[in-house]
Formats: structure tokens, C-alpha cells, sequence
């Protein structure tokens, strides 16, 4: 087995599960096409050697995102929720702008002629946690700690939308 | 990648008898699961299949297998099907990580007890915690039965509640090791430099939300007849019912193992170093894998001994103790912990940490918690 027949086998099951989360009917399968997306991607780390990256993928997105994505969808009534079909002119326009788009990012890839990486200065141990850290800690300090505290902004917030005012409703 | 090179034969033969392990001692574990309720209620147990019942798990499959497969008629079929299987992936998936011995030579081939030893060890049995929760709410949700459906919401916000104190009672693990590989954390333990020494609050902190991970007594509100009829599985019968309550039994033994890796020194014993000597090393590596697998049993047997001593929460009381309890001690825990290694001394500042944390709870008490007067 080649790793690039590997990767051609992996792409093809990203763009059809990816493709699936869209065709679905029914929003639940969509959410479990999402995450089997999910696994797809996480498998791309993996053959890039980025076990770290492929971890966390798997615990934030499939783990706790899309488990609440499914919590929120499986409260709908689903039957009575459907959404209604768009009218035929809006299936055409919004064909023709995906359309462009996909033909701009063919014809953008082509013009740039992304230089493959050489094989001299590849080092295979660039995806790993240590690495990683050092340079999360290192060269990239201060936006690491911006980003903490975006996160600690963002909490706050869930948890001051999440509060029960005195006098509310107690469920 | 050779298909057939003597390491991946290698590692396909010991993920195999690692896997017959994991279901031999889960269904043995239902068996001993009765036999000590017994014993608490003071009362027999199974023992009519076989000599003292020890048949008895062959018996229940059997039944399992004989029993309807039913499958409801407007429920999610696919769905209904892959919710159980899910449930049975994940549960076995999470003991590729575990270390069950260092590296054994038979035949001039050098093999490692460990299914994969990737450099990101602790994260992967994190993110297949974190998965466990699907097969439960597809199943629940499937079923098209709102006592399933609630059941399964249940399950879903405990484990995804209780996943946090869990990731932050780790975090305490790694500030000691500096690595996320299991197998790092077991070599740093060798020689009765057991965790639980260092971390004995965060070990109580991984034990309760272990609990709380494997549905168990008294965190097993996904499933309570008096609420919720039977709870997610409301709905099954035969063998996806059992692949569901079998689930639960391999969590519990994957657990414990995962715990006794964590916190008691993995495949350290007391006198590893005298076998090593007498019998060498293979001798000396098998023993240790025992040594393993008796703590997880240990585990286990704690499991139940919780589940027929200890009433169940209220589900507030569960999301009160996940959220305000468990998430702010564990945040504690780090901080001690990380006191500790700056200052040098992490046995002393772990100890002082539990001890004052206790004195903090005592003043609190006396200070500001109004007492009934009887």
C-alpha cells in the first residue's frame, strides 16, 4: 500500500461525506455525515504527521461541537420543522454561484503553481505536540494569550446567556 | 506499510488477545457484578448454571441471542441498528492506548505490550470518551420514543459535563510527566512513584467522573424506571440491548485500566526488579501485564461495590456537583500541582493541598452554611 494511494482513498471519502452533509434529507444524517467528515480530516492529520492536531479535531469538533449540534436538532420536531423547497430560480442562481467560485479556485490554484515542499528541509517531527508547543509558547506567545482571553470573554458570555435571573422561570 | 511483516502480525495478535481479554473479563464481570450484589443483600446469587453459576454469563448470552429482535416501526432504521454498534466501537476502542507491559523478545523479535504508541496517548482515550456519547443519544434518538430520546439527552449532557473535570484532572498528570504518551506516564511511575501519592485529589476527581463517564450507580440517571421507563434503551431487545449493557462493562474494565495507567504505576508491582533477576525479563514483563489487568479488576470491583452501597443523585444535584463542585476542585488541583513542581517538593504540596482544602471546607462550613438546629 502507498501512502498516496491512501490519500487519494481518504480525499475521495472527505468530498462524498462532505457532499452527503448537503444532499441529506434529514438534518440528522447530515450531522452524522459532518462527523464523519470530521474523521476524514482527522485521518488527513494523520498522514501529515500531525497526531496532535488529529486528537484535538476529534475532541472539539466531533466530540463536543457536533454532540451538541445533535442535542439541538434532536429537540425539533422534525416533521413540522421541514424547511420549505426553494423556488427554481433560486436553485439556478445559487448553482451558478457555486459554479463560479468553484471555477475561481481551480483557476486560482493553477495561476499560483504552489511549489511542492523539498525534500531536503522537510522535517518529519514539525506536527508533533512537542514542536507545536514550543512554538505556540515561543514565537507566537502573544497571540496565544489573545486568543485565551477571547475565550474567557466568550464563556462569560455563555454563561451570563445561560443564567437564571431571580424572579425567571425555574424549568 | 507491509501487511505481512513480522511487527504488524505482531501487533494484529496482541490486539486480538487484548480484545478477548476485554470481552472475556466484561462478561465475566456481569456475573461477579450479581454474585456481589448478593453478597451485599445477603443473599445467593446465580448459581444454578454450572458449579457456583460460572455458566451464567453463557446463559444470558444465549438468552440475549434467543429473545425477538425487534425493531420499532417508525423509528430511524439504520439508526436504530448502528446505535448499539457505536456503542460497542468506542468502548473497545479505547485500550489501543493502553500500556499492558514494556517490551518482551520472543524468538529474537522484539515485541511492545501496547496497541499503538503515539506520542498523543492520553488526548486519544479523551477523544474516544468524547465519542462514547454517540452511540447513546443515536440510539436514544432513533428509537422515535421521547423516554428514549430524554434518556439519551440525560446521557449526553453528563458525560459531555463531566468530560471537563476528567480533562482537567489529566492536565495535573501531565504538568508531572511533561508527556501526553501513556506509555511516558507509566515509565515515570516506575519503581512505587505511583501518581496517586502525588495527586490523591485528583485521582478522587477522575474516579467520580469515571463514574459519571460509564453511567454507573450513582450517576446512572440515562437509564431509571421510575422517569424514564428503562431510559435510552427503552426500546431494544436481544442482542443490541446486550451489546448496550455490554458496552457499559468493557467502560468499566477500560476505565480501570486507564486509571491504574494514570495513577498506580501501570504495569509497576512491588519487586519487579527481584523476578527480573530470578526469571528474566519476559517472566518479569507477563507478571506486570497481571499486575495491570488485577488493578483493573480492582476498579471494577470498586464500580459495584459503589453501585450496591450508595444511592443515586438527582439530576441537579449531578449537573450541581459536575459544574460547581468537581470543575472549580479540579482547577485547584492544577494550581497545587503546579505550586509543587515550581517549589520542588510535589509529594508535600499535594498533601498540604488536600489537607487545606478540607481546613477551607471546615471554615466555610462552620462560617457560612446556616445549620438547621434539630
Amino acid at each position: 500500500m502507498v501512502i498516496s494511494n491512501i490519500w487519494y482513498f481518504l480525499s475521495g471519502l472527505t468530498l462524498l461525506s462532505a457532499l452527503m452533509v448537503v444532499l441529506a434529507k434529514n438534518p440528522i444524517h447530515s450531522v452524522l455525515y459532518l462527523v464523519f467528515t470530521f474523521f476524514c480530516i482527522s485521518g488527513h492529520y494523520v498522514l501529515l504527521n500531525a497526531q496532535f492536531l488529529m486528537a484535538v479535531n476529534i475532541i472539539v469538533y466531533a466530540g463536543a461541537i457536533m454532540v451538541l449540534f445533535l442535542f439541538v436538532i434532536m429537540m425539533f420536531d422534525l416533521k413540522k420543522n421541514q424547511p420549505e423547497s426553494k423556488s427554481s430560480l433560486t436553485k439556478l442562481a445559487g448553482s451558478v454561484v457555486a459554479g463560479t467560485l468553484l471555477v475561481l479556485l481551480i483557476a486560482l490554484l493553477r495561476k499560483n503553481n504552489l511549489p511542492a515542499p523539498s525534500e531536503v528541509n522537510f522535517k518529519s517531527q514539525t506536527g508533533m505536540v512537542e514542536t507545536l508547543g514550543k512554538i505556540l509558547y515561543t514565537e507566537y506567545l502573544l497571540p496565544f494569550e489573545l486568543i485565551s482571553i477571547l475565550f474567557f470573554v466568550a464563556m462569560v458570555g455563555a454563561v451570563m446567556l445561560g443564567k437564571r435571573e431571580a424572579g425567571e422561570r425555574n424549568f | 506499510m507491509d501487511l505481512l511483516s513480522d511487527l504488524f502480525l505482531a501487533k494484529a495478535a496482541f490486539i486480538g488477545i487484548v480484545f478477548a481479554i476485554t470481552l472475556g473479563i466484561a462478561a465475566y464481570s456481569t456475573y461477579f457484578e450479581r454474585k456481589i450484589a448478593a453478597f451485599m443483600q445477603d443473599r445467593i446469587g446465580p448459581d444454578r448454571a454450572g458449579p457456583f453459576g460460572i455458566l451464567q454469563p453463557l446463559a444470558d448470552a444465549v438468552k440475549m441471542f434467543m429473545k425477538e429482535d425487534f425493531i420499532p416501526a417508525n423509528s430511524n432504521k439504520w439508526l436504530f441498528i448502528a446505535g448499539p454498534c457505536l456503542s460497542m466501537l468506542t468502548a473497545l476502542m479505547t485500550s489501543a492506548v493502553v500500556p499492558f507491559g514494556d517490551t518482551v523478545t520472543i524468538g529474537g523479535v522484539t515485541f511492545d505490550l501496547q496497541g499503538i504508541d503515539v506520542n498523543i496517548g492520553i488526548l486519544w482515550v479523551f477523544g474516544i470518551v468524547s465519542l462514547g456519547v454517540y452511540g447513546i443519544l443515536i440510539g436514544g434518538w432513533a428509537s422515535n420514543n421521547k423516554y428514549s430520546l430524554l434518556g439519551a439527552i440525560r446521557a449526553a449532557s453528563q458525560n459531555i459535563s463531566y468530560e471537563l473535570a476528567m480533562g482537567l484532572a489529566i492536565i495535573a498528570i501531565l504538568l508531572f510527566t511533561g508527556s501526553l504518551s501513556t506509555k511516558a506516564i507509566v515509565e515515570g511511575q516506575q519503581n512505587g512513584h505511583w501518581n496517586i501519592f502525588y495527586q490523591p485529589l485528583g485521582f478522587i476527581i477522575f474516579l467520580i467522573c469515571a463514574f459519571a463517564e460509564c453511567n454507573r450507580t450513582p450517576f446512572d440517571l440515562p437509564e431509571c424506571e421510575t422517569e424514564l421507563i428503562g431510559g435510552y434503551h427503552t426500546e431494544y431487545s436481544s442482542m443490541k440491548l446486550g451489546f448496550y449493557l455490554f458496552a457499559e462493562y468493557i467502560n468499566m474494565f477500560i476505565s480501570g485500566a486507564v486509571m491504574a495507567t494514570l495513577y498506580f504505576g501501570g504495569y509497576d508491582y512491588p519487586g519487579i526488579d527481584f523476578v527480573t533477576a530470578q526469571f528474566g525479563n519476559n517472566i518479569a514483563v507477563f507478571v506486570g501485564m497481571g499486575a495491570l489487568i488485577g488493578k483493573a479488576l480492582l476498579f471494577v470491583f470498586v464500580f459495584m461495590w459503589v453501585r450496591w452501597t450508595l444511592p443515586r443523585f438527582r439530576y441537579d444535584q449531578l449537573m450541581g456537583l459536575g459544574w460547581a463542585g468537581l470543575i472549580p476542585l479540579s482547577m485547584y488541583n492544577v494550581v497545587v500541582t503546579a505550586f509543587g513542581i515550581l517549589i520542588g517538593k510535589p509529594f508535600t504540596a499535594g498533601i498540604v493541598g488536600v489537607v487545606l482544602l478540607i481546613l477551607g471546607l471546615l471554615i466555610h462550613d462552620q462560617l457560612f452554611v446556616k445549620k438547621k438546629i434539630a
